[in-house]
């Protein structure tokens, strides 16, 4: 089915008043049955690559639908593919009928009209969504979801550390620059622009700003604000692995360098990391994670389905079967992924919500009360602003 | 007869000229800001000189060790299979876990010698001069030109360096004087290719290279997929100053094969035997001989030994407990990958090899060496794909997932196999053929019974360098065929970009597997042919 005659009998089941999406998804469950749904998402992790395997079995099983991880380096590559699909004009049969998402590609998709729906609230599992506990789940980097894209996993900033070589670790921002400073060579960041590097500076911001809610407008050119940033980073730098010449390349070689022993703390955007590399045996289990007093930076992972997608129905399907409790319960699963879930548990039935309670947690995860309060993701300008002009003043070394 | 160097010229030229057409088109307007970037002369600097450097220093390398024949060299020879195919991405990641900070080497002297009870904060990779990449382009490239020069290295012009000796010269002068220029000639290409591959490689620069800056093909693959999508027509522009800069970097290696040719003249007519210098040399060619295979070894050994490594900590040399927990998760997909890698290999390097030979035997009155075979070569892929991608799109029919990744692997794998065939095709001793056909022996028939089978060397290995070629491509499977073609190398890399050491591992030793299976098959296949007559007037 193309997209223009779902969207249709979208509309003729909307204005048919009172009976709701019941059977327009009934609809798209005979529809995605049979179908193929190519699901582009990075495959730079095999935990993750197993998990969506198994989903992938799951989908097959209860629904017919067949499911194929196209493994991406970088999910910028389909959103490439798309953007040269729809130059073509080719608005059915596209590549990719499923892509994991968020933040800029999500807003620069949503811009050039590459995406299909409104679905998300759409999907039966969509009444589960804490959507109000988990503002993050419809607001992504600020940019509102509006239904084209559905959240799957709730990621936070948390930092961990050997306990058995470093048994109090600084917990802010400030301490941590000040033990910096104490044990030269022992920290430092992924290079911008990589994702997890600019949310490390996005939370140094946060700790510097007399006022952080002007995070949540849109950047100026050259912001004043960030004069405090690169003061910061000035002194920090000659303090940090290698004085800086040189960075880990993203979160993956982060974890390594303290996986090698050549970092003290190293931080991850999956409060669930630690533990889950503890049981792939890959980090010692004396690691643990802490977050920084005042909280720590926090948003959700999407899906979302191109507008040409050549399985949309199908897509749908899979979306829904990732809100699925028993998903969720699986990807939070230390010794599968260590996912936050995005559901709100006051909404399960007691047998869903045991499945999640029973879940082991691990032993480096927090509790969600430890976890603490979470901090929003500042407007995209910003991570924008602090790349470029990043890239300006440390890019080039001395 | 006369259609097939044009199909072949073609193929050559179109795909790519197409999709540099629209890179120039998309950069152009870009060029001003490119130009203006203050990185721009580092980057630059960082593709020329491990570039060059690395194509030199192998090229000298192979020289010396043809030359001398250290007695290593037999064992260089057997490794050579598994050490060409060893992926490059995973060459690079076995090579920073031999050299790093917190590398087997620090391990293996840690903490007894050392006294280090933590990685030293040194920076013996990502070093701001390139040295690193350097080093691992030298090792991954020499084996290849050695490769190309052994096939290329008859008993006859064994036969010179004999004479030279009579006159009184010593091994490596005397290869030096009389044999290698007319080796040379067959390894012009190669090393071409080599010098160029060392400018504009990728996944080498990315694990091994600067990051402050990148080098310039790094960066421009780093704006083509920056999240924004507003930085592509940055990357189009940066990839056609890449472009110049190889025209420029074969313009300077044209300088100094001139001035190489004049320094040999220069010897050979001033007599110069330069006896002290052999003892020396020999001892150089050994220990190169000795690095090249000790260090991949050592980072091939690093990769398996962590695809079944459990927790293994700094400063431990060898892990504390071993599992197959990675091959157990990766198995599957695996073979499912190899199957398709292997399909894939096979049709293009099939369909490559009859095109080149077709249109060889047809330009055999008039043999051209066409600058066109360069092309693909010169432009960086991420430039020209995507706009391949895009014209595919515009067809009216829609191409195969299948057909279109073939069909981008054989935009790649063809320059090798021309390059690799046209030098030892050209060199066959044509008075063979006038036997033949004084005998009643049609051209076809000259070529079926004679001359290839006297060719069966080269043949075999330009055909596992062209599956090895197809087997390790990325970007063609990942653009071409829209995500729905998974191979062996699509998936490594896609999983090296996690860093994970167990799982790129075990993938980059099944990536290694299949074309060392073909290098394996082919040298074997040089190794049973006997030869009945030279195959080279001398």
């Amino acid at each position: 089915m193309n997209r223009r005659e779902f969207g249709g009998l979208g509309l003729a089941a909307a204005l048919w008043a009172g009976r709701g999406w019941a059977g327009d998804w009934a609809r798209v469950v005979a529809d995605a049955k049979g179908q193929e749904v190519f699901f582009h998402a990075w495959g730079g992790d095999p935990k993750i690559n197993a998990f969506i395997a198994w989903v992938g079995d799951e989908a097959l099983a209860r629904f017919g639908v067949t499911l194929s991880h196209v493994k991406l380096a970088a999910t910028s590559d389909a959103v490439a593919r798309v953007q040269a699909e729809q130059a073509a004009g080719k608005t059915s049969g596209g590549a990719v009928d499923l892509v994991w998402i968020n933040g800029e590609n999500f807003a620069a998709m949503k811009r050039a009209g590459m995406l299909y729906g409104p679905f998300a609230q759409n999907l039966p599992n969509w009444a589960l969504v804490d959507t109000v506990g988990k503002p993050a789940t419809m607001t992504d980097f600020t940019e509102p979801t509006q239904g084209f894209e559905s959240p799957w996993a709730m990621a936070q900033l948390v930092f961990e550390h050997d306990s058995a070589k470093l048994s109090a670790p600084p917990k802010s921002i400030l301490a941590l620059a000040d033990w910096a400073k104490a044990n030269p060579g022992r920290f430092t960041y992924p290079q911008p622009p990589d994702y997890l590097g600019l949310t490390f500076l996005k939370q140094v911001l946060y700790a510097l700003l007399p006022d952080p809610a002007i995070l949540q407008h849109p950047a100026a050119n050259a912001d004043p604000a960030l004069a405090e940033l690169w003061a910061f980073l000035d002194t920090l730098h000659p303090h940090l692995w290698r004085q800086a010449k040189a960075y880990p390349a993203n979160e993956a070689a982060l974890g390594q360098l303290l996986a090698d022993d050549e970092v003290d703390i190293s931080f991850a955007f999956n409060p669930g990391r630690a533990s889950a590399e503890i049981a792939a045996g890959t980090l010692p289990d004396t690691v643990r994670t802490f977050v920084l007093s005042g909280g720590t930076i926090a948003n959700a992972s999407f899906v979302a389905i191109p507008f040409n997608a050549s399985a949309a129905a199908g897509a749908q399907v899979v979306a829904n079967l990732l809100l699925d409790p028993a998903v969720q319960a699986r990807a939070q699963d230390a010794s599968v992924l260590g996912f936050q879930t995005v559901l709100n548990m006051a909404a399960l039935t007691p047998t869903e919500l045991a499945v999640f309670t029973n879940a082991p947690r691990g032993p480096a995860t927090l509790s969600p009360a430890e976890l603490g309060p979470t901090l929003l993701e500042p407007h995209a300008t910003w991570m924008t602003q602090i790349s470029a002009e990043w890239s300006a003043r440390y890019g080039l070394a001395p | 007869m006369k259609a097939a160097p044009l199909i072949l010229r073609g193929f050559l030229a179109l795909p790519v000229g197409l999709g540099l057409g629209l890179t120039v088109a998309q950069g152009l307007g870009q060029l001003p800001k490119v130009l203006a970037w203050p990185g721009l002369l580092r980057a630059c600097l960082l593709s020329l000189g491990p570039g060059m450097a690395a194509a030199l220093i192998s090229l000298g390398l192979v020289g010396l060790i043809l030359g001398a024949q250290p007695r290593s060299l037999g064992l260089l020879e057997r490794l050579l299979a598994p050490l060409l195919a060893l992926p490059h991405a995973a060459a690079a990641l076995g090579l920073a876990f031999v050299i790093a900070p917190s590398g087997w080497i620090v391990r293996a002297l840690s903490p007894w010698a050392t006294g280090w009870q933590v990685p030293p904060d040194v920076m013996t990779l990502n070093d701001p001069w390139g040295l690193a990449l350097t080093l691992g382009l030298v090792l991954k490239e020499a084996p290849f030109l050695l490769l190309m020069g052994l096939a290329a290295l008859t008993p006859a012009l064994r036969q010179r360096q004999r004479v030279a000796a009579t006159l009184g010269y010593g091994r490596v002068m005397g290869f030096a004087l009389v044999v290698w220029p007319s080796l040379y000639a067959s390894l012009r290409l190669p090393v071409l290719a080599v010098l160029v591959y060392g400018m504009t490689t990728v996944d080498m620069a990315l694990i091994l290279g600067p990051s402050l800056p990148y080098s310039l093909s790094a960066q421009i693959s780093l704006w083509q997929s920056a999240a924004s999508l507003t930085q592509q027509d940055l990357a189009a522009a940066a990839a056609l100053v890449q472009a110049g800069l190889v025209v420029a970097a074969l313009t300077l290696w044209r300088g100094i094969e001139v001035s190489g040719a004049a320094l040999r003249q220069a010897l050979t007519f001033a007599g110069i035997r330069a006896p002290w210098a052999e003892r020396g040399l020999a001892l150089l060619a050994k220990g190169a001989s000795l690095a090249l295979i000790v260090v991949p070894v050592l980072g091939l050994a690093g990769l398996a030994l962590w695809s079944i490594a459990g927790l293994w900590r700094f400063p431990q040399a060898l892990p504390s407990h071993l599992t197959l927990k990675a091959w157990a998760e990766a198995g599957p997909a695996v073979l499912q990958a190899s199957a398709t890698s292997v399909v894939l290999a096979l049709g293009v390097t099939g369909a490559c090899l009859t095109l080149t030979l077709w249109a060889l035997q047809a330009e055999a009155a008039t043999p051209r060496r066409s600058a066109l075979v360069f092309l693909p070569l010169i432009v960086p892929q991420i430039v020209v794909l995507p706009g391949i991608a895009t014209a595919l799109l515009h067809l009216p029919v829609s191409l195969p997932p299948l057909l279109a990744v073939a069909l981008g692997h054989a935009i790649y794998v063809l320059p090798y196999v021309v390059l690799g065939l046209s030098g030892p095709f050209a060199s066959w001793n044509p008075h063979l053929g006038h036997i033949g056909a004084s005998l009643g022996a049609r051209p076809w028939r000259i070529l079926w019974r004679l001359r290839l089978p006297m060719l069966a060397g080269p043949l075999a290995a330009t055909a596992a360098v062209g599956f090895a070629v197809s087997i390790g491509q990325y970007l063609p499977t990942l653009l071409l065929g829209g995500g729905r073609i998974v191979t062996l190398t699509s998936e490594a890399v896609a999983l090296s970009s996690g860093g994970n050491r167990r799982i790129v591992g075990a993938y980059g030793l099944a990536q290694a597997f299949w074309p060392g299976l073909a290098f394996a098959l082919a040298s074997a296949l040089q190794r049973a042919r006997t030869l009945p007559f030279g195959n080279r007037p001398s």
